[in-house]
């Protein structure tokens, strides 16, 4: 549904999205992710079609998003990052001005306002100017505007920034309930929203894609072992050294109070490793296998590339 | 042609909804209407014309468009709103000549406002038609020039105070024109006279519609749309 191939962005020398390519097919959610100023923002920007890059294409469905810009346009829904809000206007008159520009008909118009306001819990505010609501329901009005011309296509950025908790969990529920019948892309610096609302993720860090998987799938190709964390009751230099000794150790490393080990997923040597820390007169106090959690994944493949 | 109606509608509604269109309309009408009055008074009532409107009125409309179009981009810039006019399936010239539509029914109306002096003339006296009639053709496109200028001032920058400066800016360049061109020699002099935005309306005031002039009027006006277009398209390759 959108297909981006070799994407560059220059602002003036300054390379905000470099070289990246993706797919998002029909009906998938994607997770975007990356810190801030990672190039998320710029990237959606020229999905959307407010900005042009500076070399390659972005397709939405077939249209090519450079010559093609107002055919893709009316296939995607977009909530920018800033809330794009008149705030002088009242919800519904804002409503109606967006899904007017989309295309929609005066009577369709009105079916549709009902409809998203309904989506989008926005019932008894309807008529309140704008510039009144508070930061959830502005964002609530900049996810409805996005959803008033029911698109195939759905490019959400940051929705849940700024929201307090409640909300968040509201808002997530709805963008997968919207999830159900659109292709949608969402760039979030959260971690867990991705795991909670995306079925796929790509991770981006100084303007380059550093991953891209199913989130399942992203652990383990990352974890590609065993890891195991010991708290074990001796001198830790002494402790360090014989655990490394151990036939198929791959690391350990020591992150006080915990002796970190990491192994092969195809061996199980947590026994060996027991009776090898007993028989050294050790006393073992704790061991635990060490889920690496999507924190950990970006930060080993953010750090990963500082350091190349 | 739809997406046009539906942009100038908006800013008409906008126009008409917050305070500053009429508090610039309220400044306009009092200022040109003193003038309108201590013409009158100063001719003993014996000249029935509304010289003394146009006298201050050609100077007040410029500031006014400068007043009217400053919001028009530089507003929707700041609010981010300008990313959802250049997300939505509509051309930016769409939204330029949308937003033009939009200022220029609204100075429409404020001439409208002004159609008392005429008809206080004509109650009380007997004032000659065709003048009035051209001059506020000739106001009318003075004012659709310095609209369009606004709106490619307003198009460069997210900044309404900066954009009312540019565009006041531009206006005095174009006007002062005329005074060089006084000075100028030969057809260099006659270049710069034609450029200044200061030396067609005379024409209009003493009751000729000059083709010259009206092209003069209506070419600033498309360039500087175009400009305005052009800046907005730029605007996606920054």
């Amino acid at each position: 549904m959108i297909r981006i191939q070799n994407l560059t962005k220059y602002y003036g020398k300054h390379l905000a999205v470099d070289d990246i390519s993706f797919n998002v097919e029909k009906g998938e959610i994607v997770g975007f992710l990356g810190p801030n100023a990672a190039g998320k923002t710029t990237t959606m920007r020229i999905i959307a079609g407010y900005l042009m890059p500076t070399r390659g294409d972005v397709w939405v469905a077939d249209y090519n998003m450079a010559s093609h810009s107002l055919d893709g346009r009316r296939l995607i829904g977009y909530m920018p990052e800033i809330v794009p809000l008149y705030t002088n206007m009242t919800t519904r008159a804002y409503l109606y001005f967006v899904a007017r520009l989309r295309g929609l008909h005066k009577k369709r118009t009105k079916i549709r306002i009902d409809e998203v306001v309904e989506t989008c819990h926005l019932e008894d505010y309807i008529d309140v100017i704008i510039g009144k609501l508070s930061k959830g329901f502005r964002q609530r009005v900049g996810l409805a505007q996005a959803i008033i011309h029911d698109p195939e296509v759905l490019i959400l950025d940051e929705p849940t920034i700024g929201i307090d908790p409640i909300q968040v969990a509201q808002t997530r529920g709805l963008i997968k309930e919207m999830g159900k019948q659109r292709t949608i892309l969402l760039s979030t610096h959260i971690l867990p929203e991705v795991s909670m609302i995306c079925e796929r993720v790509i991770i981006i860090h100084e303007g380059r894609i550093v991953a891209q998987d199913r989130i399942e799938n992203l652990s383990t190709l990352l974890k590609g072992g065993n890891r195991i964390r010991l708290k074990v009751q001796g001198p830790v230099e002494k402790v360090t050294d014989r655990l490394r000794q151990l036939h198929g150790i791959r690391a350990v490393s020591y992150e006080k109070p915990y002796h970190i080990v990491e192994y092969p997923s195809d061996q199980e040597l947590r026994g060996e490793i027991t009776e090898d820390l007993v028989r050294n007169g050790w006393t073992l106090l704790a061991m635990e296998s060490v889920e690496m959690s999507l924190e950990d994944i970006f930060l080993s493949l953010t750090t990963a590339e500082v350091k190349g | 042609m739809k997406n046009i109606g539906i942009i100038s509608c908006k800013e008409l509604k906008s126009y008409l909804t917050s305070p500053m269109a009429y508090i610039v309309t309220a400044i306009f009408l009092a200022l040109s209407g003193t003038s309108f009055a201590t013409y009158l008074a100063g001719t003993n009532y014996a000249d029935t014309s509304i010289r003394g409107f146009l006298e201050a009125g050609q100077i007040l409309i410029l500031l006014f468009a400068a007043v009217l179009t400053m919001r028009l981009i530089a507003e929707e810039k700041k609010l981010g709103t300008w990313e959802l006019l250049l997300t939505v399936p509509v051309r930016d010239t769409e939204i330029i000549l949308g937003k033009f539509i939009g200022s220029l029914a609204m100075l429409t109306g404020m001439l409208l406002l002004t159609f008392y002096y005429p008809i206080l003339l004509m109650v009380f006296g007997d004032p000659d038609l065709g003048p009035i009639i051209t001059s506020y053709l000739g106001l009318f496109l003075l004012g659709s020039a310095a609209l369009a200028i606004g709106i490619f001032a307003s198009s460069l920058t997210s900044n309404q105070i900066v954009s009312a400066v540019v565009a006041g800016g531009i206006f005095f360049t174009l006007w002062f024109l005329g005074i060089a061109g006084n000075f100028a020699p030969g057809a260099l002099g006659e270049l710069l006279s034609y450029l200044s935005l200061s030396r067609h309306f005379p024409d209009f005031v003493r009751g000729v519609v000059d083709t010259k002039a009206v092209v003069y009027y209506l070419s600033v006006t498309a360039i500087f749309l175009y400009l305005a277009i052009r800046s907005t398209e730029t605007d996606r390759w920054r």
